[in-house]
């Protein structure tokens, strides 16, 4: 069922815990979303996986067995900090990269071709690295996490650097590698793209595991049992069942912001409530954002932090 | 194991591919010998004027002692020369030389004046030949028969050969001067390479690390297989560079010994010339070395036999190789520990200071090659492989050098392996420049 469980992982540097006790599973063939503020321990947890250090405690489990070292051909990793050996030439630089994870050169060629062409840089091979623009060398960098067809996919930040356009070309790729059965992890604060892209998430703040689940169920989680109401005719008005926090008009009657008194009660008993009192055009429930729960979660953990201290 | 092989590839020939490489490696013997006799050439330069040398004579005993050269003409006048006399006018002479009395009498009879300051050479030139004459002016004075003929046979001129007893019973015939200078020369190469090859690999590490290309490096191969990967690459063109070396004075020699043997017995005139360009000796030493028993043909024969060139050569590549790795760990370390290279400073210093002792170590070995110090740097692994390197030529016992070479190659395997762990915790800390302390506590860390 899962393609990697992180269990129990704890890392202690020098001076502080970067990771205390986090377990993460993560479900195959999926894209899992690893959230948190800057300095929370993600990047720890990837390196991690990525076999780059070890943790003190804990386990890491690929398809239910240990981590073996030679996983790491299985991986592909593109860091939130890009690099390229500048003085390289784009090509001689992808079959570098491509032979370290296994590949042979002859197998590297051929994909490289095909990658060049699908990003339209055909005849780039010859080119340095230090010559191109920096969404090209993303491309260049793309090109060299996925050329071995890893079955993970760890991107930190892969949208940072990119132009929308180019950005809604990275989405598709990571779209249909998902399609083409790899399972992604997928670090990044943009909360937009999390939206859209993640199946699960978790949300690391201060070396712990704060939030987890799917992102659906999360935000159904965290709503706050508010409604977007449009009526044509007729006014609202709060009553002890809900509260108008919000009224403005619109074009034909106006626009409420309902938020319900009781939780339990359901959203056709409320609808049915309303119609007594109105004629209602539009009826939407407000789930939060990822982005309001992140600020929740990571703010709420901050003023706990405050309060301990 | 294959992924190890890759890293040294392509490491290896990025590098011999630069320009950089191929322009040091013909440069470098070319700027060599260059400096070596761009000195002599100019010394050589500045003797075509010629100096004039007023002799004072104001006893009129010491007439026509001093004879003209290519470098000093001189003239004599009797009577006294004020000091305005010596400094008005325009066209003073170099120096004058007063001569106030009878100087075997009075020794400090004797003074030289000059605008400007007279160099040693000059100064030695009138001190040495006035001794000489005074020396045989004295002995003629004694009045004994043929004493002209006894001064002239007294002087010798003596040619002594040392001869080493080899543990196996042989005796070698040795020269000296030239086992030092072979000691040294040994000795500034491997210094050379260490602090080159060493630097090289610092920088290369610290450039990986601000590429941030690191990371996607170990995340295919580990921390410790690149950073051997780097050293030993490094290493390699370090004796590639050697090698190319190597032939090229192979080569020269070779062809030298053709020109030699075709001619059969140098004539002394191409001797004279050679001899007086390499040592700077004057000719009349030279020109009787030619005409000597040993001709230069022979000397260098007698050079070769005298060192036992296989094992010197062996040794070499053995020490270097040894104290490369051990000074690259080192590198690598403190250029994986640093995000710049001002960081470095702090960190290069002590092993600076180290190498330059052993350097030194080294130089003073080449006086007493068995003493203590040269013992006991032979042994220490930081310096052993310099200061072994002046010994060896000198003979060195078979247990000492098998001893000094299992501490250096034990110790450059633990440094590598110490290094390998501060190596893998530094190349991912950006930031602060980490304390001592730090990096001893990075080796602890759980890989």
């Amino acid at each position: 069922m899962y393609y990697l469980e992180a269990n129990h992982i704890v890392k202690q540097y020098a001076t502080h815990r970067a990771l205390d006790n986090v377990t993460i599973k993560v479900p195959r063939n999926g894209i899992y979303g690893l959230l948190g503020p800057n300095g929370a321990g993600k990047t720890t947890l990837i390196r991690i996986i990525n076999q780059i250090t070890a943790p003190d405690e804990g386990e890491v489990l690929i398809n239910d067995r240990p981590l073996h070292p030679s996983d790491v051909e299985h991986i592909g990793y593109l860091p939130e900090e890009r690099g390229l050996y500048k003085k390289m030439k784009v090509g001689e630089q992808i079959l570098y990269l491509a032979q370290l994870k296994g590949l042979s050169k002859n197998d590297a060629k051929e994909r490289m071709k095909y990658w060049l062409g699908k990003f339209d840089i055909k005849g780039w091979e010859k080119k340095k690295i230090e010559e191109l623009s920096k969404g090209m060398q993303q491309k260049i960098q793309f090109i060299t996490t996925v050329m071995h067809r890893p079955e993970l996919l760890i991107f930190d930040e892969p949208f940072s650097g990119f132009d929308p356009v180019n950005a809604n070309l990275l989405k598709q790729e990571i779209l249909e590698m998902r399609d083409n059965g790899a399972t992604i992890i997928f670090s990044t604060h943009n909360m937009g793209s999390v939206e859209e892209l993640c199946d699960e998430i978790t949300l690391i703040n201060r070396s712990h595991a704060v939030l987890q689940g799917e992102v659906a169920e999360i935000r159904e989680q965290h709503k706050k049992h508010l409604f977007k109401i449009e009526v044509q005719q007729g006014e609202l008005q709060s009553n002890d069942l809900y509260e108008i926090t919000h009224a403005h008009p619109i074009h034909r009657g106006h626009a409420y912001t309902l938020r319900k008194r009781d939780p339990h009660m359901s959203n056709n008993e409320l609808i049915t409530l309303l119609t007594q009192q109105c004629q209602i055009a539009g009826f939407e429930e407000i789930l939060p954002t990822m982005n309001e729960i992140f600020i929740e979660t990571v703010g709420e953990s901050a003023l706990e932090e405050k309060q301990n201290a | 194991m294959s992924k190890i092989s890759l890293i040294i590839e392509r490491e290896y020939l990025t590098r011999v591919q630069k320009k950089s490489f191929i322009l040091m490696t013909i440069l470098s013997p070319i700027i060599m010998v260059a400096l070596i006799f761009a000195p002599i050439w100019l010394a050589q330069l500045s003797s075509d004027e010629t100096r004039q040398i007023a002799i004072i004579d104001q006893t009129g005993l010491y007439e026509g002692i001093y004879q003209d050269s290519e470098e000093y003409q001189f003239t004599y006048t009797q009577g006294t020369f004020t000091p305005s006399q010596m400094r008005d006018g325009d066209s003073q002479p170099y120096a004058y030389v007063i001569i106030k009395g009878n100087l075997l009498d009075n020794p400090s009879g004797m003074t030289i004046y000059s605008q400007k300051q007279i160099t040693n050479s000059c100064e030695l030139m009138i001190k040495t030949q006035m001794e000489e004459f005074l020396k045989n002016e004295k002995l003629l004075s004694y009045n004994i028969p043929n004493i002209q003929q006894i001064i002239d046979e007294s002087d010798v001129n003596l040619s002594i050969d040392t001869i080493r007893l080899e543990e196996d019973g042989a005796e070698t015939q040795t020269s000296s001067e030239m086992v030092m200078v072979i000691g040294m020369a040994m000795t500034l190469i491997i210094y050379m390479f260490l602090m080159l090859y060493g630097g090289q690999v610092m920088s290369s590490v610290m450039q990986e690390k601000t590429n941030r290309i690191v990371e996607v490096m170990v995340s295919s191969v580990k921390p410790f297989e690149l950073m051997i990967g780097k050293i030993v690459s490094i290493g390699l063109v370090g004796l590639t560079q050697l090698g190319i070396w190597i032939l090229f004075i192979a080569g020269i020699l070779i062809s030298a010994g053709a020109i030699f043997s075709l001619g059969g017995t140098p004539d002394a005139a191409s001797i004279e010339g050679m001899t007086a360009m390499a040592g700077g000796m004057n000719g009349a030493d030279a020109a009787q070395l030619a005409v000597g028993e040993t001709g230069i043909a022979q000397e260098i024969q007698r050079l070769m036999d005298s060192i036992n060139i296989t094992q010197l050569l062996i040794c070499f590549v053995f020490f270097f190789i040894g104290g490369y790795i051990l000074y690259a760990s080192l590198f690598a370390a403190i250029g994986s520990a640093v995000d710049n290279e001002s960081d470095t400073q702090q960190f290069m210093i002590p092993i600076t200071f180290i190498i330059i002792f052993a350097l030194y170590a080294g130089i003073f070995s080449a006086e007493n090659p068995d003493g203590p110090l040269a013992m006991w740097c032979s042994m220490i692994p930081f310096t052993s492989p310099i200061v072994m390197m002046v010994r060896i030529p000198f003979g060195v016992s078979t247990w000492e050098l098998a001893l000094s070479m299992i501490i250096l190659y034990g110790s450059a395997i633990g440094l590598a392996w110490i290094a390998g762990r501060i190596y893998r915790v530094g190349i991912l800390m950006y930031g602060k420049k980490p304390s001592y302390k730090e990096m001893i506590k990075w080796i602890r860390y759980k890989a």
